[in-house]
């Protein structure tokens, strides 16, 4: 810390606190981090009206480029920005490079799982996990028994949620196996920091990640039906409504396809079509961000108007790949999670290099007395639920809340699971002209086709109210940029 | 190109057209009242609700600048500038990779600046002001389109919108004023036919062109024939009709698909009707009956390019 001047730093941190939380940029004597110096001399040589400067120009270059998502049960004002610091978080090349491999290992067994349980059930026949924790899923879909997909990819595009505990090691919160996403913030956020701090963006050698657009694109070539080498891949969105509207049209603007809706496609003889002004033309590929539920009336839920009648059959047939294939929420069920170690260890052999965090199954009675004499201090989620949404934060909770979840728990065990209230790290925010620490995670985006590719970093999400432990951008949260160093 | 893109592209454009022409015949009969020799507020209020092809809600209530803003700030009424504008800007949105980001980027800054508090106070500070900034905000959308867009099919069908509303937007506009043209009011002075003639060339920022082509000499005959049989100037009615064509030609050659006999001679029979004929045979004829009929073919015009690229059958698209 020879650089910047002591007296300066001191006042940017102010009153920061350091507990046992891992903190992204202090050590827990007070000093900053090797990694995070030059970031720190950067901010101590700015006066403070600059950097406010920089935030007020970053802060408009979202608004004019319109990157919004839509809250849900609010009336007015469906779109907002998307909330975001201006400090970079950083991670080291080797940190990096075990969480790659931690992931890689993860989706692939993940994958391996999804084929087994669609087809032989070995994993269940061997009571490695338990049958009636699969089949009693409300993601499990019967219809894809016995389905042949292509490559036997099931989950092509997976967002994992990762934290960082005291000790400093990263581990995986949950895995989102349906339709992830966030994956345009992380493009946009670069784009604006990379105009914020340009001197300070190159001095760090960041790795890039502007190439995800093209590697999305080419894992859903690699999965187009066979005899189709000039594939029509297409965006399939819930519409303009949705809250990731705009990473929609983001996603398929950058990778140059065609963003349908439901009402544009129509399927006839097993083969789904779109309709355009030359006439009616083939769709190969469906990069799909609609619910299963959604999908297909006459499949899943017959009130839905969002999906294509008759698509189900079409992807049964194998005239055109939809991905994420249908079903895959099984195995992003908060309780088989609790199961990924060990379906590591069964597929692969081998122990998982990112570790779960200790979950607690409440259809297990002994594990179910245990959590409700300790609501207060535990984490409960409903198994199916995601975005923040049907969640209890025991230390955070009001007695009424533990009640009716503690009822709630009663009446539907196998519905929840229960997990420690984690420590997880943070990272220094931008809060006027100082800095404040608050609770971050990391979703890096995988994808997997003809091989995995993982672009280095990912979106990580902030918990901008102070002790806050949601990051969810539905419930509050904000993000920040990734830099994973060289 | 998707059918649902092709059919919000078409509306986007039509929208702003529609924006930009309220806020120009707003501007220009507000500046005609100030000329109190003239005809009465509440007359040229209802022409130029006439002219905006008559909304309702907008009866003259004797206070020109809360009609101004009702003109301007109605969400709800189809005329309206933000109603325009706020729908132009929906239908971007729902297809907002078909559009560059300069293009969206620009209406959107419309939007916000339309519905931000500062204009109203800018509104009722200076309306001139006001209005000229909306101008240059559809402007400014109309560059980048032209420059940063492809111009593949999607930039044919916002063409198609754009000359195919103000075909019809000027066609309603010359309807209205014609009696005012053809039968002036006896006045004590001279000049305020003038100012009523050159007033009607502004509603199509025509003036300018029109003394090029005919010096400031301004006569009725001469301005509808400019307005109506120019084939050289974007506001004439001709003009809009061969860019019609064009973009019908230009669609088939992009896509393949040949267009249907109907569609083509739809366009084409406008397109002669105005080509093979001279402003003394209008004139002769019946005018307004001339005017009726261009609007009728554009409402045609409309639905086939709907049945055949929009909302066609599949079993016609699978026998095809």
């Amino acid at each position: 810390m020879s650089a910047a001047p002591p007296l300066l730093l001191d006042t940017l941190f102010g009153e920061y606190p350091l507990d046992q939380a891992f903190d992204e940029m202090r050590s827990a004597d007070g000093d900053v981090r090797a990694h995070y110096h030059a970031l720190a001399e950067t901010l101590a040589s700015l006066p403070p009206e600059e950097l406010q400067r920089r935030k007020q120009s970053a802060d408009l270059s979202f608004l004019t480029q319109g990157i919004t998502f839509t809250v849900y049960g609010r009336d007015e004002g469906t779109e907002r920005i998307f909330p975001y610091d201006l400090l970079p978080r950083l991670i080291t090349a080797q940190e990096w490079d075990r969480i790659e491999r931690g992931l890689t290992q993860r989706i692939t067994a993940l994958n391996l799982f999804l084929r087994d349980v669609y087809s032989d059930a070995k994993i269940l026949n061997d009571r490695v996990v338990p049958r009636e924790l699969v089949y009693s899923c409300k993601h499990y879909r019967r219809q894809m028994q016995g389905l042949q997909v292509p490559r036997n990819v099931y989950v092509a595009v997976v967002g994992s949620d990762l934290l960082r505990l005291n000790n400093g090691e990263f581990v995986v919160l949950e895995d989102n196996l349906r339709v992830p996403s966030g994956v345009s913030y992380m493009l946009t956020n670069r784009r604006v920091m990379k105009r914020t701090f340009p001197q300070l963006f190159s001095s760090y050698g960041v790795r890039p990640i502007e190439h995800y657009p093209q590697l999305l694109l080419a894992t859903l070539r690699s999965l187009a039906p066979e005899g189709r080498p000039e594939p029509n891949i297409v965006l399939l969105t819930p519409g303009v409504f949705n809250s990731a509207y705009f990473e929609h049209t983001y996603l398929a603007r950058q990778m140059g396809i065609d963003l349908v809706e439901g009402r544009d496609l129509v399927t006839h003889d097993n083969i789904v079509y779109m309709r355009t002004t030359d006439g009616l033309k083939r769709v190969d590929v469906i990069y799909r961000r609609v619910d299963d539920d959604f999908s297909d009336p006459l499949v899943f839920r017959a009130d839905s108007s969002l999906g294509c009648a008759g698509l189900f059959n079409a992807y049964r047939a194998g005239n055109v790949t939809v991905t994420n294939a249908f079903g895959t929420g099984l195995a992003d069920d908060k309780a088989v999670y609790a199961y990924v170690p060990k379906m590591i260890k069964y597929y692969m052999d081998e122990d998982p290099i990112l570790n779960n965090v200790e979950t607690y199954l409440l259809s297990d009675p002994v594990e179910r007395q245990h959590v409700l004499a300790n609501l207060d201090k535990l984490v409960v989620k409903a198994v199916g639920e995601s975005g923040g949404y049907g969640m209890l934060i025991g230390p955070h909770s009001t007695a009424q809340q533990r009640e009716e979840f503690a009822r709630a728990i009663e009446a539907n065990p196998r519905n929840y699971i229960a997990q420690p209230t984690l420590d997880f790290s943070r990272a220094p925010c931008l809060f006027g002209n100082h800095l404040e620490p608050r609770h971050v995670d990391l979703r890096p985006y995988i994808l997997f086709g003809d091989k995995v590719n993982i672009v280095p970093g990912g979106l990580t999400r902030v918990a901008l109210e102070k002790g806050s432990l949601v990051v969810n951008s539905s419930q509050g949260g904000g993000s920040k940029d990734t830099w994973v160093l060289e | 190109m998707l059918s649902r893109v092709a059919d919000s592209l078409y509306w986007m454009s039509r929208y702003l057209e529609r924006a930009e022409n309220t806020v120009r015949q707003l501007d220009v009969t507000m500046g005609m009242m100030l000329d109190t020799g003239g005809a009465s507020e509440k007359a040229r209020w209802q022409l130029l609700v006439a002219a905006l092809g008559k909304p309702a809600g907008l009866d003259w209530n004797g206070n020109l600048e809360a009609m101004a803003h009702k003109l301007v700030f109605d969400n709800l009424n189809h005329a309206a500038v933000t109603f325009c504008v706020n729908g132009a800007r929906e239908n971007a949105r729902q297809v907002r990779e078909e559009i560059s980001t300069e293009q969206w980027q620009r209406l959107n800054r419309l939007y916000h600046q339309i519905h931000s508090p500062q204009a109203e106070t800018q509104f009722s500070s200076s309306i001139n002001d006001a209005l000229a900034s909306i101008i240059d905000g559809i402007h400014l959308f109309k560059g980048v389109s032209n420059t940063t867009m492809i111009h593949g099919q999607g930039f044919q069908f916002m063409r198609l919108g754009r000359y195919l509303e103000r075909a019809y937007a000027t066609a309603t506009m010359l309807e209205v004023y014609q009696p005012v043209l053809f039968h002036p009011q006896e006045r004590e002075h001279e000049g305020y036919q003038y100012l009523e003639l050159v007033g009607l060339l502004r509603c199509c920022t025509s003036f300018e062109a029109y003394c090029q082509v005919y010096t400031a000499d301004v006569s009725s005959a001469r301005i509808l024939e400019f307005l109506l049989l120019n084939s050289d100037f974007p506001h004439a009615i001709r003009y809009c009709v061969d860019c019609m064509r064009d973009v019908i030609e230009s669609i088939q050659r992009t896509g393949g698909r040949r267009p249907p006999a109907e569609l083509i001679s739809g366009i084409g029979r406008l397109h002669a009707m105005l080509d093979f004929t001279t402003i003394d045979e209008i004139l002769q004829g019946d005018t307004s009956a001339f005017l009726h009929n261009i609007r009728e073919q554009c409402l045609r015009i409309h639905e086939l390019i709907y049945r055949y690229y929009v909302h066609y059958s599949i079993q016609s698209a699978l026998a095809s």
